[in-house]
């Protein structure tokens, strides 16, 4: 057993877990934050992606121990209070969901993807990046489309900051 | 329509628990006191089972309990079922061999459940349950259904002699005989339809919990249908009477019929709470999805087409061996029966049609319906001879589909079907005008100068849906009725509850229920809550599957207001002291047509509850009921065109476009309807191009995580254009035909039709992966 310090959508929180407990599980079992996934056992479906410190990360890949000292952000902390981030919203508008299981990971990885590409998406890349991600539902026609227009209104949403801080 | 009724393309209600990660899922769900199993699992594909020693796992630390199936039978648990009885033509009953919810005498398939063990935590479950002792006498073992039913096969279950359930037929085999001798030109092929798994994104779960004080047990499951595995727990497996049993079926994450079933890990997990004295929860692993979700396909077939010297189809003769894998599950054998058989008519005038059906066991996974069930193998069948007779003939595969149309109604099959509705043409001349089909040629030479093969490929599928007529598929050999129930509770301040028998688990219901309310009497989609899933909130109901929900789900629910409606108007009636035809609603106002009279729709309802100024002789409150009982199936049918380019060097295929044009009836919201195609093309693409469920000969599943089971990812699929051109369905009081399957079962054809053409073949095995058409390719340089 291992204690386990995080802090997860701003809070500090620690634990005691097992070592070989994922963080996947820690979030789900151990902090009840139960948005985040699992859908499979191979690090391969995506549900379970979650924010380490800033960088997209398959939370099944990760031992909670490890992420131990780690911010970690997941699905319940991406809106700003009762303001949904442009990701979350983009989803609902282009009916980027059916069933939802995949949903929280789609929409962790896909913010990730809009901040590394801050030049902006393609469809093309959207489907490449997407790579980690499944989804049975969708066919990914407006996941993508979710993403794409999610992308143009966190650039603009950019360009308005600049502006205002200059 | 308004901006949320009918027509409009509402964004949905459910979303937001599910962007902001507070969906409820079966395996978020805590109990106070809740424990953990695990199943050790058969690893033989068919053996004996000679001793089960749990002595070392029962002093694991955490361990509870650990139960075999032998304690299982003692306590009356009963045996699995199918529930649909299928008659072979000797008018024999289909032989049913034994499935028991934990294996105790033998073991029949990779994954077959033997013991289970709950523990304080899964981890625990996990180690004790790698520490039960079973000792197996191996059995050879059979995976391949032709091979089944050879002579000296192994014996799977003593009932079924050969592994033979059943050997059915449908339709007139002499005529049909004598047609394909006559004809001018017959078409033959051999068929095969690959095996797949459903692969919901969610696996499925079960936590059981009983409570001892009230004698009474809950079971949260992933279910499509919580109320159908309320009855069979309790009618079949005596977990226990129906009253003492209330199955909840929470959000689920994706079902596409592998979450029909009643399996044994629910029952299990019920008996083991009561035994154990905690509840208990389970949650399958992936592998564990992979090995004991109900498969689904997995057909060899043969056909003949036969036409006249004018290119007119004058019979079909089929031969089926469908594989049904070591148990009968719940509907295993009406899929490859009666909503496979039945479907062969496609959209073609066709005289004469004889389908002979064999259903096999073997040492895999049980077989059930998956997203289409039956009617995809149809399609299939039956779109991959009209291209090939269409390439034999040498005629375009449009024209000589469009010839053979159906084009008046209703249109009375050799095969039980009587279509109702339809334009087949319509739909064929959208989609070759979507694709710019008469373009095609000049896209293939200009993909050759590139070095790369274009083909293109079309599918008119139609499909049986808005299961079904409760009399009629009794008379087939349902176990059960395919009614819907409905229930719409108006509140005392006019908000609105609609309480379903459909289940959803990705469809929307949510939304497009609300909206059927929103059109009838105004009231905001937020003020009406829809509320499904639980058999303690709501009535018998029947579930989600077949593209029922809207036909049947919703047809129940137009019933219902109805009569919700003729009491409103009555009510406002009499406040208004007018007569109560003359009674209209606009937008949330009952009005005296041609008068300013009106009242409020809040107001009407407080009065039905306050009860002080009511029409004689009426009971206070305004809820009301309804069960739907349809007259007849369903016909979606439509058109879809694929158009691949394929790289001869390495046999990869790009899908350069897939154009589907559907005609789905009247429609609630498009936006979701889409939704719908997108998901079930992708599957049909998935198919044709990626998933294959293999096992070796020994029974192993070779494609058992997503590491060797090629799930479509982004990248593998292009956007998809899609339309609608509709012919209400006249059967049902909405116009729906449904929209769940019809993906799924129009798009594999679609897209093999257009690969053999640009290879210039005939045929290519599902999945068509880089290596097997490179091998294709290959093979016509030799």
């Amino acid at each position: 057993m291992s204690e386990v310090s995080l802090t997860v959508n701003g809070k500090r929180v620690s634990g005691v877990a097992e070592d070989r407990t994922l963080l996947v599980h820690f979030l789900r079992e151990n902090l009840g934050l139960t948005g985040t996934h699992v859908g499979c056992d191979t690090s391969q479906c995506g549900a379970c992606v979650v924010h380490v410190d800033g960088k997209a990360v398959k939370s099944c890949t990760m031992l909670a121990v490890q992420a131990s000292g780690s911010t970690v952000l997941t699905i319940e902390g991406l809106a700003n209070g009762a303001d949904l981030h442009p990701v979350q919203a983009a989803f609902k508008e282009h009916h980027g969901l059916q069933c939802g299981f995949c949903t929280p990971g789609m929409i962790m990885a896909a913010t990730d993807m809009i901040n590394r590409h801050p030049e902006g998406l393609d469809e093309a890349t959207v489907r490449v990046e997407l790579e980690g991600n499944i989804c049975r539902c969708t066919g990914y026609h407006n996941i993508v489309k979710a993403i794409l227009a999610a992308s143009v209104t966190m650039s603009k949403g950019a360009k308005g900051k600049a502006k205002q801080a200059a | 329509m308004g901006i949320e009724g009918v027509g409009a393309r509402v964004a949905r209600k459910e979303d937001k628990r599910f962007i902001t990660g507070a969906g409820r899922y079966v395996d978020d769900m805590v109990v106070p006191g809740m424990k953990h199993a695990a199943f050790v699992r058969s690893p033989h594909a068919h053996a004996q089972i000679k001793k089960i020693d749990v002595k070392q796992a029962q002093g694991m630390p955490g361990v509870i309990g650990v139960l075999t199936g032998k304690e299982l039978k003692a306590d009356g648990i009963g045996n699995l079922i199918c529930g649909w009885m299928i008659h072979s033509k000797d008018g024999s009953p289909m032989k049913m061999g034994a499935w028991s919810p934990l294996a105790f005498d033998k073991v029949r398939y990779v994954g077959d459940a033997v013991v289970v063990v709950v523990a304080e935590t899964k981890s625990q479950a996990r180690d004790a349950a790698e520490a039960v002792d079973i000792t197996y006498k191996e059995l050879k073992a059979v995976v391949d259904a032709p091979r089944a039913l050879e002579k000296g096969a192994p014996q799977i279950h003593p009932e079924a002699d050969n592994n033979l359930i059943f050997d059915w037929e449908l339709g007139d085999g002499k005529a049909t005989d004598a047609a394909i001798k006559a004809a001018a030109h017959v078409t033959r092929m051999k068929i095969v339809n690959n095996r797949l798994v459903p692969n919901a994104m969610e696996p499925r779960a079960a936590l059981g919990h009983y409570d001892k004080a009230e004698d009474h047990y809950t079971c949260w499951t992933t279910s499509q249908n919580p109320h159908l595995a309320r009855l069979v727990m309790s009618a079949f497996y005596n977990v226990a009477p129906e009253n003492k049993l209330r199955v909840i079926a929470p959000d689920v994450g994706g079902g596409f019929g592998s979450k029909i079933y009643i399996y044994p890990e629910e029952i299990v997990c019920l008996w083991a709470s009561k035994k154990t004295g905690v509840p208990v929860k389970w949650v399958a692993d992936r592998t564990e999805s992979f090995l004991t979700d109900a498969h689904g396909r997995d057909h060899v077939s043969t056909v003949e087409m036969g036409f006249d010297k004018n290119n007119v189809i004058t019979g079909l003769k089929v031969d089926t061996i469908a594989n049904l894998g070591a148990y009968m599950s719940l509907f295993s054998s009406c899929v490859p029966t009666y909503l496979y058989a039945t479907l062969l008519s496609g959209q073609y005038n066709i005289p004469a049609i004889h389908a002979n059906v064999r259903a096999v066991y073997t040492n895999t996974a049980p077989v059930d319906a998956y997203r289409g069930a039956g009617r995809p193998e149809a399609t299939y069948l039956l779109e991959r001879t009209m291209e090939t007779a269409a390439r034999e003939l040498g005629v375009s595969p449009a024209e000589l589909r469009r010839k053979n149309f159906i084009t008046s109604f209703p249109h009375q099959t050799p095969v039980i079907m009587n279509y109702d509705a339809g334009d087949y043409a319509a739909s064929l001349d959208a989609a070759m005008k979507a694709s710019d089909y008469a373009g095609f040629a000049g896209r293939k030479a200009a993909a050759a100068k590139r070095g790369r093969l274009r083909g293109i490929g079309m599918s008119n599928y139609i499909e049986a849906c808005g299961l079904a007529p409760s009399a009629a598929v009794g008379s087939l050999g349902a176990g059960v009725g395919l009614w819907e129930s409905a229930e719409v509770r108006v509140n005392a301040v006019g908000t609105i509850e609609v309480l379903t028998g459909s289940h959803s688990h990705g469809q929307g219901h949510e939304t497009t229920f609300a909206q059927l309310v929103n059109q009838r009497f105004g009231v905001p989609i937020d003020s009406v809550s829809i509320v499904h899933g639980d058999t303690d909130k709501v009535q018998m109901g029947m579930g989600t599957y077949g593209s029922r929900s809207g036909a049947v789900g919703m047809s129940a629910v137009a019933k219902a207001l109805d009569k919700v409606e003729a009491k409103a108007k009555k009510i406002a009636a009499h406040l208004l002291e007018a007569d109560e035809g003359d009674i209209v609603i606009d937008n949330g106002t009952l009005k005296v047509a041609g008068t300013d009279k009106s009242v409020p729709w809040f107001q009407m309802a407080l009065a039905a509850y306050t009860a002080h100024n009511l029409p004689g002789g009426m009971e206070p409150g305004l809820k009301e009921t309804a069960f739907y009982d349809p007259s007849n199936f369903t016909f979606p049918a439509g058109c879809y065109v694929c158009e691949v380019e394929i790289d001869p060097e390495t046999g990869t295929t790009e899908i350069i476009q897939f154009v589907a044009a559907d005609d789905f009836g009247n429609i609630i919201n498009p936006m979701i309807v889409e939704g719908q195609v997108h998901g079930g093309i992708a599957q049909g693409i998935g198919q044709a191009l990626l998933e294959g469920a293999f096992y070796d000969a020994s029974g192993q599943l070779l494609t058992a995580s997503y590491m060797d089971y090629t799930m479509p990812r982004a990248s593998d699929l292009p956007s998809f254009k899609v339309s609608t051109s509709n012919t209400p369905c006249p059967g049902n009081p909405l116009g729906i035909k449904g929209c769940g399957e019809a993906g799924a079962i129009g798009s594999p054809p679609a897209v093999i039709n257009a690969i053999t053409d640009a290879i210039g073949i005939t045929d290519i095995a599902m999945p068509a992966s880089p290596s097997t058409v490179w091998a294709a390719i290959r093979a016509t340089k030799r």
